[in-house]
């Protein structure tokens, strides 16, 4: 939490004239109880009418300047707050933009968009209420104390006896209902899944006949989930009459200190009066406080977790050298007995791989689900960084060259297909900025994505809605393969992005980009044993293993994995047919 | 007009949550009585500690045996509304979370009985919200509504009665300033609408472009793009940034605004009080307890507004609920329908129509027989009507003409227990409870032992993957199993199916996510689970289907093509086509 404090600097004038004028509005309504008190002990005594009303005027202005001072500070504080959401935003959403892809497997998606969203906006909040009142609070708690001394000492001892005792009991209560509340909340999220999964289940627990059995376990979840609201409310139902309680006995104690001190003549009635007020005000005060810190540490909580997202180092170090390729038939990419494991992952993705693919040669690769296909390929932009081994593009190991310079020459399509809301042409600029009408129309017909994007409203100025829903999946997959293909890359890379697509048409793709370059090195990944078929280099994975390598033909002879995915798909007798 | 329609529905929803409430009426009852004791005994002590003031002329002039009694009324009535408040709280505590208990066992019960055609129709989100989060605001306005409306009222009807009683011509000083800070609220609070209004709106265009750039981060790292991309958020931000601190600005003036109206009613009573002390209508003490009702009187006003809002939000809520449980159920099983243990697997449809829009038709006519261990295959493009057929044979829908029989009893004289129980289901969308793998293998037949449970597990190759899990089959399966690759999720949904040897069989693309080589292997263990169970298979891939006895090619909600895998080549109609489609490849 503290290390979010540099987005504060910023706004440290206002961070420290919030509190102040928030101290100056408190020290004007202390002064209310003493100027009453003058009304009642010089104003009435004396029936001076003139001096009632200026005292009452005295208390006008006290209001207005105290008015003046409040939204001043609040708007300083408003300001501060706010300013400071927007800084940890940006400094947040820039973070998570340059966080390596096996950083965002540790974190997940979800939680980072709850941090650059609801969390943030606590903090805000927490830093608006923390401006306000952890000065004020406190200030008039002990300000009210300090006046009561003002007004008598002796008496104002009671004030040092029963601000302590009602401290206690308020942050007593408070801080033995927080951790029950958690426990309320965590009973709600069991019949929330429970909701939930009767919801997207809901198929398969009626084909198994589980609705009294479900209903039965929502019932429980739910009384669990009352008894325990039940419990705190009877803990923090207790906060009200206890201190209600404690300040009347206090009140009494000073109605017969004061009954006393007035008898002997040191104090006026007006005075009492006075500390009668500077007693209530300080019960309201502490209340205050201690919701605050309440809200204080929900957000901190929270600003934890944007300090945990922030506080991340990368994990890869960037390289210096340029990529640069010569016209030649050298090597493209290059692997030397790489091993990969993930992060947290015991077993290995991948192990000992050794291969080589030259410039401008079509690579296969085929394998089971969880076979390391797709893991292989996120090595060649350095996705991830190998475990051992050495990953080499154009005869560079990746570890030595400039990310930003290497994914210049790579166009790699992930199996998920993800666009952007913006027009078709926008989403297409991402990968060449300066492309024009012509470029457009060439990735579009390689891709085989040209005849439906025609048929829009708009061409290429089709706007596409949020994650592209408004395609369908095959159409999604065909813009993002055009989206590679119009970086004119040197090596493209396929990662089972033709899922969506039907046969036909993933052959004509095929057919298209072998036809678009002879210097493209392109590496074709699926389960389709069609799809790689004719590649000039065929990768067979097993469970992160490469169990298989070479073409084709030499596989279905040699192979036993190969021939059993290629049978599994082309039956003997079909084949032939 | 549509003011009155509102008024109305929301009168029944009013009534609606008051019939939940009757249970514990004893407890509202108890409330309500414990509000006005506490109510009363709260505002009585201002006027003894007024009255104490007055004991205290001066020097010498004390009047400490009436001070004393003062002092032990003022205990006794402290002590009884500490007490009084408690139990008032426990009181509304207790109804308020029983009753949205009820409630949400009711809106549940609501959900298991729902037709699919309204569940399939909803946002799964939407539904659940009604049961979890729009429950629980009603629950806090309800509770807020209880604790707060009622002692409100008395507190404001107590305050002018005491200080009626005191002295009239203050009074009315009071009654007339006050509702200047509700004006001053109410105004400030419109103003500030429109622009939290414009804040929402920037903030779901950010959370919009949030999600899309944290979603498909990787996208953006993979072409470079990083600064677009945080350009584009910047802009967003900073318009975020500048309205946020409008209408953050300007609701704030909202406390000191209302606090200074405040101020003014307790000076005019100072003034008019302490004329008044003077010209000896009233006392000195009577004055102080003026002042402290004055403090009091424009509390509860600003808490009522409050709650007003909170309880109109609550009934809001409470409404949707209500519309949820309000749904009709599914049409309950027939009278004297029955229920046989299990089923020979002979089904018939005769001249089905369906359709899930009444405009739109989908399946017509459709009729079919499948004989008793039959192996039934359906193929043909999306949309064709594939799931839609699966749908009718385990009932989720009911067809719209026609009917579909087992065992020559119409489906919908059986009771969907009894239905639901002949068929084994493996769907391509794998679902999986939260709960640990056993739970989830053994759903369907919990008594299982465990030899058997292991035997199964291993002819459906779970049993390894199993096993190199921290906790084998004790292993929690959270969020859907998003630890589970899809195929392994599929396997797993297989292997709950094959533990309870059902007497028909549903296979809708079930094997779609696991890879060829695998499929090849538990095909023989599906193969001998399927031996003299008659079975209905949705496949993508033709390899799958090919020694089924029936094919059926479907097409826009009609059979086109019906035969076994030779026929149908042989017939080089729209299944040889979508065969030989697979093999384009071979042409490059």
């Amino acid at each position: 939490m503290k290390s979010l404090l540099v987005y504060l600097k910023k706004y440290r004038k206002e961070s420290i004239l919030a509190p102040l004028f928030k101290m100056l509005e408190a020290t004007f309504e202390l002064l209310v109880p003493l100027v009453m008190a003058a009304v009642i002990d010089t104003g009435i005594r004396n029936h001076d009418r003139h001096y009632v009303i200026s005292m009452c005027l005295v208390l006008v202005l006290l209001g207005v300047v105290g008015l003046a001072a409040s939204i001043t500070a609040q708007y300083f504080a408003a300001k501060a707050a706010t300013g400071f959401a927007g800084a940890l935003r940006h400094a947040l959403f820039d973070k998570i933009q340059s966080l390596t892809f096996s950083q965002m497997d540790t974190f997940g998606t979800d939680t980072l968009i709850t941090r650059l969203t609801s969390d943030v906006n606590q903090v805000q909040n927490g830093v608006n209420l923390f401006l306000r009142l952890f000065l004020r609070s406190p200030f008039v708690v002990f300000g009210a104390m300090i006046m009561a001394f003002t007004v008598d000492a002796r008496s104002a001892m009671l004030f040092v006896i029963t601000i302590p005792i009602l401290s206690v009991v308020i942050f007593g209560i408070m801080l033995t209902t927080m951790p029950l509340y958690k426990g309320v909340q965590a009973n709600l999220d069991r019949i929330m899944t429970s909701t939930r999964e009767n919801l997207t289940g809901v198929r398969v627990i009626r084909a198994f006949r589980k609705e009294s059995d479900e209903t039965r376990r929502f019932r429980e979840n739910n009384r669990t989930l009352a008894a325990s609201q039940k419990f705190v409310g009877r803990i923090s139902g207790l906060m009200n009459p206890v201190t209600y309680v404690i300040i009347n006995l206090s009140t009494c104690a000073l109605i017969y200190v004061g009954a006393v001190r007035i008898d002997t003549g040191i104090l006026k009635a007006g005075q009492v009066v006075a500390l009668l007020n500077y007693m209530s005000q300080i019960l309201i005060e502490l209340i205050k406080l201690a919701n605050l810190i309440i809200q204080m540490t929900k957000a901190a909580a929270c600003g934890d977790r944007i300090a945990a997202v922030l506080a991340v180092q990368p994990d890869m170090e960037n390289g210096e050298q340029k990529l640069s390729v010569v016209e030649d038939d050298g090597l493209a990419v290059a692997f030397r007995d790489v091993s990969l494991s993930y992060k947290g992952n015991a077993g290995c993705a991948l192990e000992h791989i050794s291969f080589e693919a030259r410039k401008g040669q079509t690579v296969g690769i085929i394998g089971g689900t969880g076979s390391g296909k797709s893991s292989l390929v996120n090595l060649i932009p350095r996705f991830y960084d190998v475990s051992e081994g050495e990953v080499d593009v154009f005869g560079i190991d990746v570890r030595k060259l400039d990310a930003a310079s290497l994914r210049d020459h790579v166009g790699i399509v992930l199996q998920k297909a993800e666009l952007f809301k913006g027009s078709i042409a926008d989403n297409l600029r991402w990968g060449n900025a300066e492309a024009q009408s012509q470029d457009f129309e060439q990735a579009l017909e390689t891709s085989q994505a040209k005849e439906y994007v025609d048929k829009k409203p708009g061409g290429v100025g089709y706007m596409l809605e949020q994650n592209g829903r408004n395609l369908s999946g095959g159409q999604r997959q065909r813009l993002t393969i055009a989206r590679a293909l119009i970086k004119k890359p040197d090596i493209l890379i396929l990662d089972d992005s033709a899922s969506a697509l039907d046969f036909a048409t993933d052959a004509k793709l095929r057919m298209a980009i072998r036809k678009m370059s002879h210097s493209m090195t392109t590496f074709i990944v699926s389960q389709r044993a069609a799809s790689v078929q004719y590649a000039d280099l065929i990768l067979v994975l097993d469970d992160g293993k490469l169990v298989g390598k070479g073409t084709h033909e030499e596989l279905l002879r040699s192979n036993e994995v190969y021939q059993e995915i290629y049978y599994s798909q082309f039956p003997k007798e079909a084949a032939h047919a | 007009m549509r003011k009155q329609e509102r008024n109305s529905s929301q009168k029944a929803t009013v009534t609606r949550i008051i019939r939940y409430i009757g249970r514990y009426r004893i407890y509202l009852y108890l409330s309500l009585i414990l509000a006005v004791v506490t109510v009363l005994l709260t505002l009585y002590i201002p006027k003894l500690t007024g009255r104490s003031v007055d004991y205290m002329i001066g020097k010498g002039k004390v009047d400490f045996y009436g001070v004393r009694g003062i002092i032990y009324k003022i205990i006794c009535c402290a002590a009884i509304t500490g007490a009084g408040q408690w139990l008032m709280n426990l009181c509304n505590n207790k109804m308020t979370f029983e009753v949205v208990r009820d409630i949400r066992n009711d809106a549940f019960a609501k959900i298991e009985k729902l037709p699919l055609s309204f569940i399939d129709a909803h946002p799964y989100g939407d539904i659940e919200s009604r049961v979890i989060a729009d429950a629980d605001q009603f629950a806090d306005g309800l509770l807020m509504g209880f604790t707060q409306l009622f002692s409100g009222v008395v507190t404001i009807i107590g305050t002018l009665a005491f200080m009626l009683s005191v002295n009239v011509k203050i009074t009315l000083a009071v009654v007339v300033i006050t509702p200047v800070s509700f004006l001053v609220a109410g105004f400030i609070s419109k103003r500030t609408y429109s622009m939290f209004k414009k804040q929402t709106a920037i903030r779901g265009e950010q959370t919009g472009l949030i999600n899309e750039m944290v979603e498909g981060q990787r996208v953006v790292k993979a072409y470079n793009q990083r600064a677009h991309v945080v350009a584009n958020f910047d802009e967003i931000n900073d318009r975020l940034t500048d309205t946020t601190l409008k209408a953050v600005f300007y609701s704030s003036i909202t406390n000191p605004a209302t606090r200074f109206v405040n101020s003014l009613v307790y000076t005019s009573v100072g003034i008019v009080g302490a004329f008044s002390v003077i010209g000896g209508t009233l006392t000195v003490g009577q004055l102080t307890a003026f002042l402290s009702y004055a403090n009091q009187y424009t509390k509860p006003f600003n808490e009522i507004s409050g709650v007003v809002t909170e309880l109109q939000n609550a009934i809001a809520c409470a409404a949707r609920v209500f519309e949820l449980i309000d749904e009709s159920a599914q049409i309950p099983d027939a009278e004297g329908a029955a229920a046989p243990q299990t089923f020979e697997g002979h089904v018939c449809l005769d001249q089905v129509d369906f359709s899930y829009m009444k405009d739109v038709p989908l399946i017509e006519n459709l009729s079919l027989e499948a004989k008793p261990g039959q192996k039934v295959a359906i193929v043909g493009p999306t949309g064709c009507g594939k799931t839609t057929l699966i749908n009718l044979l385990m009932r989720f829908y009911d067809v719209c003409g026609g009917s579909i029989s087992v065992d020559g009893t119409d489906i919908r004289m059986l009771t969907r227990d009894a239905l639901r129980g002949g068929y084994g289901m493996v769907l391509q969308d794998t679902w999986l409870k939260s709960g640990t793998i056993r739970e989830n293998i053994t759903m369907g037949n919990p008594d299982v032992s465990e030899e058997e449970m292991i035997r199964v597990a291993k002819t459906c190759h779970i049993h390894s993957f199993v096993m190199k899990l921290p906790k084998g089959y004790d292993t929690l399966v959270s969020d859907n199993g998003e630890d589970f690759s899809q195929g392994q999720k599929q396997l797993l949904c297989i292997a709950r199916v094959m533990m309870c040897h059902p007497s028909m069989l549903i296979l809708d693309e079930a094997t779609s996510s696991i890879d060829t080589r695998t499929e090849l292997k538990i095909q023989d263990a599906f193969g001998r689970m399927m031996e003299g169970h008659t079975s209905f298979i949705v496949a993508h891939r033709l390899s799958t289907i090919r020694t089924a006895d029936v094919i059926l090619v479907m097409k826009d909600g009609h059979i086109i093509e019906q035969g076994n895998h030779r026929q149908l080549m042989e017939a080089k109609g729209f299944y040889y086509d979508l065969y030989q489609s697979q093999f384009l490849g071979q042409a490059i």
